[in-house]
């Protein structure tokens, strides 16, 4: 049962993004230049996007946390970077180069994917969250350790250099790919499989669901996404240096993640495009040792939000005061019964008892929206 | 073979120093049940307390102060951020710790400025043992660890309040009926760990006379990396994964060839174990139950 408009809804952010880019599109192709810092911003705001979205598939909707998400990149950066740079003196620097190099890198990186995937299948909670930081750090360290002739070694890879002027274009088909293919991953029968595993493991087995396929499936996913945000980041420095990929950033699209909403793709989006612009502009202003003022910030509201969200007690007062309630409250209209709710922070309080009061207090023409509505 | 020797002892000591800080994490999993991200920050913040109270040129009055801060501020932290989300899911309350580490070391940056600064806290000469030089700061490392571990375990299993702890560990909720003061213990535990972080913060420095923002940040996650292999949860586990990790990583710095590769191989082998044994040396298999 859908509404009508339902639809525009769920593909809002999704229109926008495509929106801008055409619009940037078409500005560019008919000559008009853009400041560099700007279009360095925009290219800097895709990868953050991809990062976040293709973290959100296996944190959010897998619910496996992982902390070596900056690892895929780095594969990604370094094998993109270098595979563009041996194919430059032989197709020219265009876009045939920047696709090759763009599939080995999201080649590599998926491979280790699988690579960590298989480890995650034996593993959860915080034993894999250690392994996917220890996976990390090897990366790095390999990188870092690595001949000059090969991968740069300590000095870092040099990446040819990539007319500017289009590549966040490319950047920006890049993140709608990327939405797309995990928003309709999502919202199909394997989305709701790998949904379901993160709600009860053990129940999704037993409804038949194929865990292992569908953990490597999510971790193989996600991992090339990262691959394809490393090449693009790899086109956009000129140069790469494996000690940017640390523990540190991983965490830095972790915070995204979290600040956007667990389970929430556009909640994503719009986290990466606000904390990336932060970053520039709060760069420019705190220089020095006042750098670290804007750390102190993420984490004082990363705490607080978590909190906020996840804490039993705040349970009432956060039922009463929320954006939902706050919007309802000003439209006065019910809310769309056909919206994806997935509410990931709560995913694991299973309701032990009926509240009776909450179970009366539902009028019946309203329950037979939900039910209908839940079902495509 | 004096070299090999000079190694091992350096291996052991430091060994010492991870086992501490494993015991911390190892404790806190045991009894609430949460990986305690922020506690390789303590080692830090312990760090700077000897670096301020250095200044009075009292070694021992700098050690009493680091361990009295780091007590303190472990049981804060664990009131204002983790108690709040006790009953929560484990994600939360995992991602809360990171932005407590991260919270701690900003500060750090922003009150001692992000330069590193040079402290020492006693000079140890050093001894020849079988013809290998031996710095003394590492035998006396591996003796104090030495002595913590055993306290530690007599503690456990002998004192009311150590059964109680491992009551809780077992069963939250039974401890309860039983009369067990969980919060008081859970607490307590904080306490215990935070008080280690302190005595291994100053082992640091006796090893490496720096003190940083982010100095916690690598052995945090090394002896966490222990505490994994030792079977997180078990204190025998983190005592074993901690010297295990150090003389593994004092013994390939110490072959020339690999010694780049030394993070890496650390973090391979505990890939490698988990593969092998999913819940470490020591650690207890659960069974999950529908």
């Amino acid at each position: 049962m859908k509404r009508p408009g339902s639809k525009l809804k769920h593909h809002l952010h999704f229109a926008l993004i495509g929106g801008i880019t055409a619009v940037l599109g078409v500005l560019t192709l008919t000559g008009a230049r853009f400041d560099s810092s700007l279009l360095f911003l925009l290219e800097k705001i895709a990868i953050s996007i991809i990062l976040a979205v293709s973290l959100s598939l296996v944190v959010g909707f897998l619910g496996e946390l992982s902390l070596g998400h900056a690892g895929f990149m780095c594969v990604g950066a370094y094998l993109g970077g270098k595979v563009s740079a041996l194919l430059v003196p032989l197709l020219g620097n265009g876009p045939a180069a920047f696709l090759v190099s763009l599939a080995a890198g999201a080649g590599a990186a998926a491979v280790c994917g699988i690579g960590i995937g298989i480890p995650a299948l034996r593993l959860r909670g915080d034993y894999l969250a250690i392994v996917t930081l220890a996976f990390g750090e090897i990366v790095k360290s390999l990188f870092q350790n690595s001949s000059p002739e090969s991968f740069g070694g300590a000095l870092g890879l040099d990446t040819p250099r990539y007319d500017k002027r289009y590549l966040f274009l490319f950047a920006f088909l890049l993140v709608l790919l990327t939405v797309m293919v995990v928003q309709n991953l999502i919202r199909s029968k394997h989305g709701r499989a790998i949904t379901a595993i993160r709600d009860n493991e053990i129940a999704a087995l037993s409804c038949g669901i194929n865990v292992t396929k569908y953990k490597l499936l999510a971790f193989t996913l996600s991992a090339a996404f990262a691959g394809v945000a490393g090449v693009l980041y790899s086109y956009s420095n000129y140069t790469v240096q494996s000690l940017r990929f640390g523990y540190n950033y991983s965490i830095e699209i972790l915070v995204m993640v979290v600040l956007g909403g667990m389970g929430s793709i556009p909640g994503a989006i719009l986290s990466a495009t606000l904390i990336t612009f932060l970053d520039t502009q709060l760069a420019a202003i705190l220089t020095g040792d006042l750098a670290v003022l804007q750390n102190l910030l993420y984490a004082a509201i990363l705490i607080a939000i978590v909190i906020y969200n996840n804490a039993p007690a705040l349970k009432g007062f956060r039922d009463k005061y929320n954006l939902a309630a706050l919007a309802k409250k000003l439209r006065r209209s019910a809310p769309d019964p056909a919206a994806v709710r997935d509410d990931a922070a709560k995913w694991d309080v299973v309701p032990t008892k009926i509240d009776m009061d909450e179970l009366l207090s539902v009028d019946i023409a309203d329950r037979g929206h939900q039910e209908g509505g839940d079902d495509p | 073979m004096e070299e090999i020797l000079s190694a091992l002892i350096g291996g052991l000591s430091l060994g010492g120093i991870y086992a501490m800080i494993a015991l911390g994490y190892t404790m806190v999993y045991g009894i609430a049940k949460m990986l305690n991200f922020a506690h390789g920050d303590i080692i830090m913040v312990g760090g700077y307390t000897i670096y301020v109270v250095m200044a009075t040129g009292s070694p021992l009055l700098a050690i009493a102060a680091a361990v009295v801060v780091c007590v303190a501020l472990g049981v804060v932290v664990e009131k204002l951020a983790y108690k709040p989300l006790r009953g929560a899911s484990p994600l939360a309350v995992l991602i809360t710790a990171i932005g407590v580490s991260y919270l701690l070391q900003s500060l750090a940056q922003i009150v001692f400025g992000s330069a590193p600064k040079m402290v020492t806290v006693y000079q140890f000469g050093t001894v020849t043992f079988l013809g290998a030089t031996v710095q003394v700061s590492a035998l006396v490392t591996l003796a104090v660890a030495a002595a913590v571990m055993a306290g530690l375990t007599l503690f456990i299993k002998y004192t009311r309040v150590g059964r109680a702890m491992l009551a809780v560990s077992e069963d939250r909720g039974a401890a309860q009926l039983m009369g067990i003061d969980v919060n008081g213990i859970i607490t307590l535990t904080f306490a215990i760990g935070s008080a280690l972080a302190a005595l291994a913060g100053l082992f640091y420095l006796l090893k490496a006379p720096t003190v940083s923002g982010t100095m916690g940040a690598m052995p945090g996650i090394k002896a966490f990396t222990a505490a994994v292999i030792g079977g997180i949860g078990s204190i025998p586990g983190a005592m074993l994964g901690g010297i295990a990790l150090g003389l593994v990583e004092s013994v390939s710095y110490s072959f020339a060839p690999i010694a780049p590769y030394t993070d890496a191989i650390e973090f391979s082998l505990l890939i490698v174990i988990l593969l092998v044994r999913p819940t470490g040396f020591l650690g207890r298999k659960r069974r999950e139950k529908v």
